[in-house]
């Protein structure tokens, strides 16, 4: 059963700043779609948009054809999970409990297992008694995914899973977020480095001052004229002997 | 590898347990007249009609000390109870009634009806000061709030206003009360279980089991707003009607302990945060223990403010908030160096 993502026409002002314009874009199960742009470009208004976070200006998001603002928030929750960018955690819960909260909109016969299983996925499970506050920054970005995949639904939201990560992390953080594309899931990120879209995401979207510029495949979209626009950075795409895209900003000597 | 010490369900519970009947025990026997322990469960086991042998150990039992005990326990409980929620739902320790100004604004209330003669109807002191900490509450709720977040700063400053607010109201009070209104005042403002009847306690316990009861249900969604606002969304919490219900669940906890005792600052602050250092910060256990720390020290704050300078009684709450004020900054230190400053 394939779960849809439809934003349609999306519109978003705050205090006279328009920061999405007319954006339409769809996700099915089985996509990896990385959003792209330079900062202040409207991806995590983007993100935040779909995810049902905020009455939009104009526009509309569903997800299977029902209407994202009107519909149930615990049915809502079995459908998307969100992982925000960071996170405060008020209290010092351990890392178990916290990926338990991910259970909250089903609490059912599956959820030690659930639990469990987003535990070992990311690495967590020997971390489960200690306290979220005690933990690295990566550390606690694997705990925030192990509960964002804990809730078990069809599509994932997140907003620059890998900002805090180191190259080795942020890697196998994509290889995860990949292999449940693969699975059958539906994943749309935020990302910032270009390189990781290009190898990682079914699909881009990139956008520029709030406008959705190119979005498709990223080996045809992230074009150097496209991204040299975007970024305002002379910026070259190049092959490597082993036949992958290499995306570079331009040397000035 | 740290991992959080956590003492176990079971073993805490019996501990709160038998330390609640010790101290009620204890409570039940002493005081400006002593009962012995013997002579206690003689009295209890005739009842509480007229016992003509031991007059005075059987009144004092029955129409003093066993109405004050539970006035204690009720009154103790619902406020920790009100401190582990108000706590979950501004997502800070520091929260409490007393510190946020519910109980100012119930104390005001009760200070109000005293002053205008309203003690001359049957609970009309103790419904004024249901009315002044319920629309407390909701100030704080309203004032403290920008952008559907609540910052630390506000939430303080917030309660140092109703706080200051209060003051000079009870001042006011004070300055134009005659004798008997002047005792009342000063009963409001410092708290005390000394004028517990069975009538008072007829009241407050249904407003706290309530309370009490209702407050259950939130164990869970208070865990998951731990995260934040927008993350307890997505889990599917609808978090804007869960807040208001419970800030009204705090309302009526801490307007009721008020108004059948007074103000009695810091045990909402002191107890929750107890109880989460000992089991960890889940709601579902941390409501019921606090429950029943919260009685326990209450029952021995009064029990130190009756017999401390026997038989001159001080007031409870100033007991409560000396020990309580060093603790608070000592809290105030260590929420600080965890947050990284105030900004």
């Amino acid at each position: 059963m394939t779960t849809t993502i439809v934003a349609k026409n999306l519109l978003v002002k705050r205090a006279n700043a328009v920061l999405l314009d007319d954006v339409s874009m769809e996700v099915n199960t089985g996509e990896f779609v990385a959003v792209l742009g330079p900062n202040g470009a409207g991806k995590s208004t983007l993100l935040g948009a779909i995810s049902g976070d905020f009455p939009l200006t104009g526009g509309t998001v569903s997800i299977n054809d029902s209407d994202v603002s009107t519909m149930n928030p615990k049915t809502l929750a079995r459908l998307r999970a969100v992982l925000p960018q960071q996170i405060a955690i008020s209290f010092p819960f351990t890392v178990r409990e916290i990926v338990a909260m991910g259970r909250s909109p089903w609490l059912d016969s599956n959820d030690d297992e659930r639990v469990e299983s987003a535990m070992q996925r990311l690495e967590v499970a020997s971390l489960q008694k200690r306290t979220y506050q005690t933990l690295s920054v990566g550390e606690q970005a694997r705990v925030s995914m192990a509960r964002v995949l804990a809730q078990d639904t069809p599509l994932l939201l997140l907003d620059e899973p890998t900002a805090v990560l180191d190259i080795g992390q942020q890697e196998r953080f994509l290889a995860i977020a990949r292999s449940l594309v693969d699975e059958g899931r539906g994943v749309v990120a935020v990302l910032h480095d270009l390189n990781v879209a290009m190898r990682f995401a079914t699909r881009v979207i990139v956008l520029h001052e709030g406008r959705c510029v190119a979005s498709g495949d990223p080996q045809t979209v992230l074009t150097p004229a496209l991204l040299s626009n975007v970024y305002h950075q002379n910026i070259q795409v190049t092959t490597t002997t082993e036949g992958r895209s290499v995306i570079l900003p331009e040397h000035h000597a | 590898m740290s991992n959080a010490r956590r003492t176990s369900l079971p073993a805490v519970a019996v501990f709160l347990v038998a330390l609640l009947v010790v101290t009620v025990l204890l409570s039940l026997a002493s005081g400006a007249f002593q009962i012995s322990l013997s002579d206690l469960l003689r009295i209890i086991g005739d009842g509480p009609q007229r016992n003509l042998t031991d007059e005075v150990a059987h009144n004092v039992f029955w129409q003093v000390r066993l109405p004050r005990v539970v006035l204690a326990v009720v009154v103790g409980a619902s406020l920790a109870v009100a401190g582990v929620i108000m706590q979950g739902i501004f997502r800070n320790p520091l929260a409490e009634p007393a510190t946020v100004g519910v109980s100012a604004g119930a104390a005001v209330g009760a200070v109000i009806a005293i002053i205008v003669g309203l003690n001359q109807l049957p609970l009309g002191v103790q419904i004024a000061a249901f009315i002044g900490g319920t629309l407390s509450t909701a100030l704080v709720y309203v004032l403290s709030r920008s952008d559907g977040k609540t910052e630390v700063v506000t939430l303080i400053l917030t309660g140092i206003a109703i706080n200051a607010f209060a003051g000079a109201v009870i001042g006011f009070a004070v300055f134009v009360a005659d004798d008997d209104e002047l005792r009342s005042v000063t009963f409001w403002s410092l708290g005390t279980l000394g004028l517990a009847t069975w009538k008072a306690v007829g009241v407050v316990i249904p407003l706290a089991l309530l309370g009490m009861l209702v407050s259950a249900k939130f164990a869970r969604v208070l865990d998951t707003l731990a995260l934040g606002d927008r993350p307890a969304t997505h889990l599917g919490v609808r978090v804007e009607p869960v807040r208001l219900q419970a800030i009204a669940v705090v309302g009526l906890l801490a307007s009721s302990a008020v108004a059948a005792t007074g103000m009695i600052a810091f045990v909402g602050l002191l107890v929750p945060h107890i109880m989460r250092i000992v089991l960890g910060p889940r709601h579902r256990h941390l409501l019921w223990t606090a429950a029943l720390l919260g009685a326990t020290v209450t029952l021995l704050a009064d029990l130190a403010a009756r017999t401390l300078l026997s038989p001159a009684e001080l007031p409870l709450g100033v007991v409560t908030a000396l020990i309580g004020a060093p603790f608070f900054l000592l809290l105030l230190r260590s929420t600080r160096r965890s947050q990284g400053g105030w900004a």
